[in-house]
């Protein structure tokens, strides 16, 4: 069976609130070696046969990224 | 005056806003999310705040892409009125009925306090009510309120009209203080705070009524 791994993150120029607290929180931790974080999500897809790269394109534009502030990038294996 | 206010699951402001609309004289159907059709002779839609499918993939994503979601959306393009408040802002936005984006609001908290919004535009069925320029303390209770648009976005929203509200002290991080927005025609409105939670002395107060009371005068006079 077919997998599709997508991932999805905030567009660059794009304040990540999250992000920003995760490099603030590591900074107290005493992690200094940080100067940004950005975070998103992977998302995973079983694909039955004859499902396309082209067809999980079409599932990014139409549901899984917000395209006005989500990039996406999609890993078939 | 008809509305429908729709029902998704997790949505949890859908009765307020029912409320709200018969307060202001509506006749009001209440819609469900997998029915494929708005009753005939609706004027106006209301999507209501809430968690719709759980705020799962993204706030409103899915319920944007429901089967009633299409007939708003044809509703719309019919140039039918909507007004979406708080999560029904984000479903607006996901279906691309307004621009932008709400985000996870700047400070990471969940934000649930009455709030001063000014009246930025009174050329709309929804604010025509209000004095522009004045102030109205209405509720906001969110997580992800936090608007966003691209620069270009934000000029033609000022430029045209189209900021409903604006937060007169910004709890969120939102682009350009925004709380509301409307669509080209004016006649789909988006906000995050709650207009419904805000009808009656017992709410606190009744700024919210004067939207649904200046609705229901325009659209019986339609």
């Amino acid at each position: 069976m077919a997998k599709a791994t997508v991932h999805v993150m905030l567009k660059q120029g794009v304040l990540d609130p999250q992000g920003e607290a995760v490099r603030h929180a590591l900074g107290a931790l005493g992690f200094a070696g940080v100067e940004g974080v950005r975070q998103g999500k992977v998302i995973e897809l079983d694909l039955a046969d004859g499902t396309t790269e082209a067809d999980v394109q079409q599932m990014c534009e139409k549901l899984l990224a917000n395209t006005v502030i989500e990039s996406y990038r999609i890993e078939m294996a | 005056m008809r509305a429908a206010v729709i029902t998704f699951p997790g949505s949890n402001c859908d009765r307020d806003l029912v409320v709200a609309f018969e307060g202001a004289g509506f006749d009001v159907t209440r819609v469900w999310h997998k029915d494929t059709d708005l009753p005939a002779g609706i004027d106006i839609v209301g999507i209501p705040g809430g968690f719709s499918f759980g705020d799962y993939l993204r706030c409103g994503a899915i319920a944007a892409n429901s089967p009633i979601c299409q007939s708003v959306v044809a509703h719309a393009n019919r140039g039918g009125y909507v007004i979406g408040i708080c999560n029904g802002f984000q479903v607006l936005t996901e279906t691309r009925l307004l621009p932008g984006a709400l985000m996870r609001n700047a400070g990471l908290k969940f934000l649930c306090k009455p709030v001063a919004l000014t009246v930025a535009d009174t050329d709309s069925v929804f604010t025509q009510n209000y004095d522009l320029g004045s102030d109205v303390i209405i509720p906001i209770a969110h997580h992800d309120g936090n608007y966003t648009a691209d620069a270009d976005t934000l000029a033609q929203l000022r430029g045209e009209g189209r900021v409903a509200f604006r937060y007169a002290a910004n709890p969120n991080g939102s682009a350009d203080d925004i709380a509301g927005v409307l669509s080209a025609n004016k006649r789909v409105l988006g906000m995050m705070p709650h207009p419904e939670r805000a009808v009656d002395a017992r709410h606190g107060g009744t700024d919210g009524a004067r939207l649904f009371a200046g609705l229901a005068g325009m659209l019986a006079t339609a």
